[in-house]
């Protein structure tokens, strides 16, 4: 493939921020998350006179809040995420959202202003070295040099950063770049001889997965955020193959929603605070097929006691996802859409009856009458779990997306809400990013206007990003953010509680703020509820109201996230009850 | 990348031999786009994850198309280099890499210059070991050599144990070169 300079561009140059819009409109960009600074004024400019009539730039109040939201449009509709931000601190404060989606594999551009390319090198103001700071962080990066080469790199761009296993990508733009005329190129500039994602399943595999599958008397799907990530098709997909197989389905929490949790064979999520009957499914499983996970440790637990008995199937994009930690027996490289077709159409042809599930449905079901979700109810005080199932029952109706922070509530959210299909779920899964709930919240709503988009947040986590709310107000963005407040760093205490015995170490919210003024103050709704009796008609408030809200929720200060595989431990060593403060030892300790 | 024989699979990936976790030393060809900060990528993942380095060289070897060829010596368990070879074609701009270890099946090569410094008896045994490992003279005075030797890391390491009594003053050597036997690209 040769660049394509278009014929009207020989006669007349634009300028490299021309160039940008030019090339960000044949990408089909519609949203940018961004705040102007010095080394990116001639884009905004650009942006003014616009040529970028048809693009909406979502101005935020601090970068970070830029690249989350950019996160949450990408995750709440399958396209890319597109972020604008100056040089230097612009660029620093964009790392955490960088890291963030590269754990998570979401497709994301990133421009960032840079000085001018003169003054590279000079510790000149609000510089800094963007792609040597993002290179580790980010699925590839460019710093641009030559205007004629700009519009082919962002192209490049939004190629790498949407194929093969998504992730993020920077682009740094000096000033001068962004003044300074050059030749426009088309998408078909691209040129990348050295990346070559495979997507196509290798039929030999299939066809001996199949036969794994078709011998197996207890299986189970391990299904993951790849499954999102590949698309509607491999949703469907994956529906189509459990309906054929009956085969039970857990997923990490990343992949909630690719499968329905109103299913009779959806074990719920599995892992560190996953489901009884997940874990368990997973520990005696005698055939894992895995699609589109990774063998996160917070999925595995204790390596060397992970499902001991099974053969597995790693179905993955990624071929460094396979073996990474946990030795696969047949790995599929693939695109989870065309594999998983690969594996119903095999399937099919395939007539020898695989034998009876009977036994194995039985003894999940047996699992699952331990009902380990359950928790002491209270009639005085909200139960954060409570909160979470009235959320659930009052607005699984709707069209809703759900958004978290990251901790205890986080946790609750993905046992207690349920999605039945996917790109409804936002969460900051590999990183753990708190503060990503709210500006993921205002990225799913400019996408979705007319949802309902909530982030179920703690009281800690929120206050990272509280800033954020006054872009949800400038952009008349209805989110809900429904708070559930401990008044502690809840996951942290509970940790301190479980190892360091009981000597809670700094993780109180003190001096918290009155979170209905502070609504007020940046021009939304404020709602406080303490009582259970009260939830549901403050709920509805919350709901009813056309425009941002906060709801402080005040949910009962202690209560521990559970059940929960504790560090070091394996899968069918699930603390269901109560934390007693021996369950973790010596060398689960100095596992984080 | 080795992966197993579904026909021949034991129970569990548990079962599978771990005889093979012995560290291994392995020499990598990594053809890389010469492009700004291709170098920072591949050394930044070694420092990343972990990966040993022992020696690295690299230059450009297709001048039109703008590749060039890193090589790295490495060494780590047989699932360590597996991984090593993965994460580095996740890189955008590896186009492949090759394993040319040395007893497998390529040849490697390294240059090293020695200055010696000396006088009398010292400065003759060290010219006539020079000459036995064929290596040559590149620069003299009447206090010192400056010899190039070009071999195998093994026959560089010996001359610098024989040099090292007789004034070895100062060594510079390239790191480890390697091209895969027989006619075929490698």
């Amino acid at each position: 493939m040769t660049g394509v300079i278009e014929k009207e561009e020989k006669a007349e140059a634009m300028t490299g921020a021309d160039i940008v819009i030019r090339a960000l409109k044949e990408q089909g960009v519609d949203t940018i998350f961004g705040y102007p600074g010095g080394a990116v004024l001639p884009i905004y400019d650009a942006i003014y006179q616009s040529g970028a009539g048809d693009i909406r730039h979502i101005l935020v109040r601090h970068e970070q809040g830029a690249g989350h939201a950019a996160e949450g449009y990408a995750r709440s509709t399958g396209k890319c995420g597109v972020a604008l931000v100056t040089s230097g601190p612009g660029a620093t404060n964009m790392v955490t959202p960088i890291a963030d989606a590269m754990m998570d594999s979401i497709p994301m551009v990133v421009l960032t202003g840079q000085v001018p390319s003169h003054l590279i090198g000079t510790d000149a103001f609000q510089e800094c070295d963007t792609v040597g700071i993002t290179r580790c962080c980010a699925k590839h990066n460019y710093l641009v040099l030559d205007t004629d080469d700009l519009a082919r790199t962002i192209h490049e761009a939004f190629y790498v950063a949407t194929s093969g296993r998504p992730g993020p990508v920077v682009i740094d733009i000096p000033k001068d770049i962004q003044f300074a005329k050059g030749l426009y190129q088309t998408r078909q500039s691209v040129h990348l001889p050295t990346y070559r994602p495979q997507t196509e399943p290798n039929l030999t595999k299939i066809e001996a997965a199949v036969r794994l599958m078709k011998a197996a008397k207890r299986p189970v799907f391990y299904t993951g955020g790849g499954v999102i990530n590949s698309g509607d098709a491999a949703s469907t997909a994956l529906r189509k193959l459990q309906a054929l197989t009956g085969f039970p389905v857990t997923s990490t929490l990343m992949g909630l929603g690719a499968f329905p949790a109103t299913h009779k064979d959806w074990l719920g999520m599995l892992g560190m605070h996953g489901s009884y009957e997940a874990n368990n499914a997973m520990h005696d499983c005698d055939l894992m097929i895995c699609v589109g996970a990774r063998f996160d440790d917070r999925v595995t637990g204790r390596i060397d006691a992970f499902s001991p008995g099974s053969k597995k199937i790693h179905i993955d994009i990624d071929p460094s996802s396979i073996n990474k930690t946990v030795r696969v027996d047949l790995p599929i490289i693939a695109d989870c859409a065309k594999a998983l077709n690969a594996l119903i159409e095999t399937w099919q042809k395939d007539n020898s009856a695989p034998p009876s599930l009977v036994a194995w449905q039985q003894e999940i079901a047996l699992w699952r009458g331990r009902k380990c979700f359950t928790y002491q109810e209270d009639k005085q005080l909200i139960k954060p779990q409570y909160a979470i199932e009235r959320l659930y029952e009052l607005t699984k109706s709707r069209n809703t997306y759900i958004t978290t922070e990251v901790g205890q509530h986080q946790m609750w959210a993905a046992q207690h809400y349920h999605f039945d299909e996917p790109n409804r779920w936002m969460t900051s899964g590999g990183l753990g990013t708190m503060g990503y709930g709210l500006p993921a919240a205002i990225g799913v709503q400019v996408a979705h206007p007319d949802a309902l988009v909530i982030d179920i947040a703690g009281e800690a986590s929120v206050q990272m990003v509280m800033q954020e709310m006054s872009t949800a107000v400038q952009h008349d963005l209805p989110i809900k953010i429904f708070i559930l407040n401990n008044e502690w760093m809840g996951m942290v205490r509970q940790w301190q509680q479980l190892l360091h015995g009981e000597r809670y170490s700094h993780s109180y919210s003190d001096a918290l703020p009155d979170f209905v003024k502070l609504a007020e103050a940046y021009g939304g709704m404020g709602l406080l509820c303490n009582h259970p009796g009260d939830l549901d008609a403050q709920i509805e408030a919350m709901i009813a109201y056309n425009g941002p809200v906060i709801f402080d929720c005040r949910v009962t200060k202690d209560e521990n996230c559970l059940p929960m595989i504790p560090s070091g431990a394996a899968h069918n060593q699930m603390i269901l009850g109560e934390i007693v403060g021996d369950e973790i030892d010596e060398k689960g300790k100095a596992l984080v | 990348m080795s992966e197993p024989d579904p026909q021949n699979m034991p129970a569990s990936a548990y079962d599978m031999s771990h005889a093979e976790e012995r560290d291994e030393r392995r020499t990598l060809a990594i053809m890389v786009d010469n492009e700004p900060g291709v170098l920072a990528r591949v050394v930044g993942l070694f420092a990343a994850r972990g990966y040993n380095i022992e020696s690295l060289t690299v230059a450009e070897v297709d001048e039109t198309r703008h590749r060039s060829r890193i090589t790295i010596v490495t060494s780590g368990t047989p699932h360590t280099l597996e991984q090593i070879e993965a994460q580095l074609l996740r890189l955008i701009p590896v186009g492949k890499v090759t394993d040319i270890t040395n007893s497998k099946r390529g040849v490697e090569r390294e240059l090293a210059l020695f200055k010696v410094s000396g006088s009398g008896e010292k400065r003759v045994e060290a010219l006539r070991i020079a000459e036995i490992f064929r290596a040559r003279v590149i620069d003299t005075t009447n206090a010192s050599f400056i010899f190039e030797l070009t071999g195998a890391s093994d026959k560089i390491d010996q001359f610098r144990e024989l040099m090292r009594p007789l004034g070895l003053v100062e060594l510079s050597r390239t790191g480890v070169l390697s091209i895969k036997r027989g006619a075929e690209k490698g």
